[in-house]
């Protein structure tokens, strides 16, 4: 009865959407349809464009796919063909085969190594252009950075909320047995393509974390045979020791919002407190002191808390201190451990990795401790990281035995849409949207 | 259950000294040779001279281990420990560097300084037995060099383990 009433209320959403709804997915609403869209290869204006033509429209397919939130419509359905940028779109043909949003583009080369894209957005059945059209120009080499764009303005446009294509991702890239494994970073596209490394494998590398404006890596290298921390320019890949006081091991860096500190953990002895350094000037503060381990801190987004694990309780909790230290408050109280927090970049939630009867859970809870959800369940799950608009998080999942192995994941704060990314990495950190 | 424990390890022992690879075990990663060992059935030889590093590793023992998410030492360990203090006594040319080890089940940070609490309670216990401190330096590796590869707890009890690496010459 209830599925007959919701059935009907769809198709009347559908019809009046022909009136003056327009085109919207609400990303917070409990059940999200895949939203039906038409990517046409995009129009080759110049000779040598049309192997663009076809990728660009390709991967904007991929991309919007790949949300889970919308659902690409094959080219054998189409009715229309695109033939030009600026013919009027045939609203009727799109609107037959049920494609809700339509998007059309076109891609033309210079004689100086760059290309030129454009795009249009459509509301099929409201019959009206969403937006302005945009147009990107860059080298020939950045073409799948201009289809990520255009995916971006897409989703934005659609979802009303901030995008996350256009965004990298670097991470520990795996290889070799798993009690020997060689450890380097790598940097990708948030969908895996373009990797790069940044390091060799001679020295064990954990944790990666980009800098607020992506330009640098802050991350724990073993190169001097300890856990030290290190920092690393995209860009030049000149990296330089962070923390190099003997008889000391440091680790869990994380740079905060403004990009000049940095908050890590240090182990004198057999204590792991967190403490502060100012890149600038060297100079470190104390922001625990207790004898219990502390480690993974990461600042909310206006810098004015730092979240982190301890477990002075006895067990690994979560707690929330301000930024320059003093009194925390434990936010975590359900049952088993709670490590890995990290604040999502809205500022609305903290991501966490669980241990409870032998499984591991990735989950989010408000900042508050309340309304803890958990998102995945595996063998290993463990060390989130926020996409840029804050709706979707990846992680390592590990798989068990002798040939156990590291994949990233990636899954939507709603639970839905669990993928895998990169096989044979672990510890990823996605960067900010790129400018 | 206990006794069959130790035996298991005892045997272990025995295979690892037939091996007899480099004294060096930097990665921690002797004991893994203890299967190969079992299979090799002939004759056996082992390090005789109390001074060598060899002998520190096999017939001393160069690890102790830990129960879950702790790093208080067993009876166990501190018989290893003592034994490991009076060979650095005998062998003042020494030094070493203590290495902590967690096993799979925990996040990474957490393993890593769990690791340091490990390493630290067996230097430590060194010192207290009349090492001079100087001569010891700790790491931690955490989770990331298991000793042991599967998924059960009969390999995480011996991933949980501080490894005593002795090295030549008054380091750093």
């Amino acid at each position: 009865m209830i599925k007959m009433f919701l059935t009907c209320l769809a198709v009347v959403l559908t019809f009046s959407a022909a009136q003056a709804e327009p085109l919207r997915i609400e990303l917070d609403s409990p059940n999200i349809e895949p939203l039906p869209f038409a990517a046409p290869a995009f129009i080759a204006e110049t000779a040598g464009a049309d192997q663009y033509a076809r990728d660009l429209a390709a991967v904007v397919s991929s991309d919007l796919q790949g949300s889970g939130l919308f659902r690409a419509i094959g080219q054998e359905a189409y009715i229309s063909q695109i033939t030009s940028f600026d013919s009027p779109v045939q609203y009727a043909d799109w609107k037959a085969i049920n494609a809700q949003a339509l998007i059309t583009g076109a891609v033309s080369t210079t004689n100086d190594g760059q290309i030129i894209v454009k795009f249009r957005l459509f509301d099929v059945f409201s019959e009206d252009q969403m937006g302005e059209g945009l147009q990107f120009v860059g080298s020939t080499s950045g073409w799948r950075r201009m289809a990520h764009k255009v995916a971006d303005a897409v989703y934005s446009r659609i979802t009303g909320e901030g995008a996350y294509f256009d965004s990298r991702v670097v991470f520990v890239s795996e290889t070799g047995p798993k009690n020997a494994r060689l450890k380097r970073l790598g940097v990708m596209d948030y969908d895996g393509a373009n990797l790069q490394y940044l390091t060799d494998a001679q020295a064990i590398v954990l944790a990666p974390r980009f800098s607020p404006n992506g330009d640098r890596v802050i991350y724990t290298s073993y190169e001097s045979g300890f856990p030290k921390i290190y920092v690393l320019d995209v860009a030049s890949v000149g990296r330089r020791v962070l923390q190099d006081q003997p008889g000391t091991m440091s680790f869990a860096p994380r740079f905060a919002p403004n990009g000049q500190d940095v908050v890590f953990s240090l182990t004198t002895g057999s204590n792991t407190d967190i403490y502060k350094l100012n890149l600038a000037s060297g100079e470190r503060t104390q922001l625990t002191s207790s004898p219990a381990i502390e480690t993974a801190p990461s600042y909310s987004p206006d810098g004015t808390q730092i979240v982190f694990e301890s477990d002075r309780s006895g067990t690994q909790q979560l707690y929330v201190m301000p930024a320059g230290g003093g009194e925390a408050t434990r936010i975590s109280f359900g049952q088993g451990r709670y490590g890995t927090p990290v604040w999502s970049p809205r500022g609305d939630l903290i991501a966490f990795t669980k241990q409870n009867r032998g499984r591991f859970h990735i989950g989010v809870m408000r900042t508050d401790g309340s309304g803890e959800r958990l998102l995945t369940a595996s063998f290993l799950d463990e060390g989130p990281t926020w996409a840029p608009n804050g709706r979707v998080i990846m992680f390592t999942r590990e798989t068990a035995g002798s040939g156990g192995s590291s994949t990233l994941y990636s899954v939507d704060i709603s639970g839905r849409n669990l993928k895998a990314v990169q096989a044979n990495a672990s510890d990823p950190s996605w960067s900010p949207l790129l400018k | 259950m206990k006794t069959l424990t130790k035996v298991a390890l005892l045997t272990t022992t025995i295979a690892l000294a037939a091996c007899a690879k480099s004294p060096f075990d930097r990665n921690g990663d002797g004991a893994g040779a203890g299967a190969n060992g079992l299979n090799n059935g002939g004759i056996s030889s082992s390090s005789l001279d109390p001074s060598s590093p060899a002998y520190f590793n096999e017939t001393i023992g160069d690890k102790v281990l830990f129960a879950v998410d702790q790093s208080t030492l067993g009876d166990e360990a501190r018989a290893t420990l003592t034994q490991q203090a009076g060979w650095l006594s005998n062998n003042a040319n020494y030094t070493a560097i203590i290495e902590g080890h967690a096993d799979e089940q925990g996040t990474r940070e957490y393993n890593l300084a769990l690791g340091a609490r490990r390493a630290s309670a067996a230097r430590d216990f060194l010192v207290a037995n009349g090492v001079a401190d100087n001569r010891l330096r700790t790491v931690t590796f955490g989770k990331e060099r298991p000793l042991a590869v599967c998924s059960t707890e009969e390999c995480y009890a011996k991933n949980r383990r501080a490894v005593t690496v002795i090295s030549a010459g008054l380091g750093s």
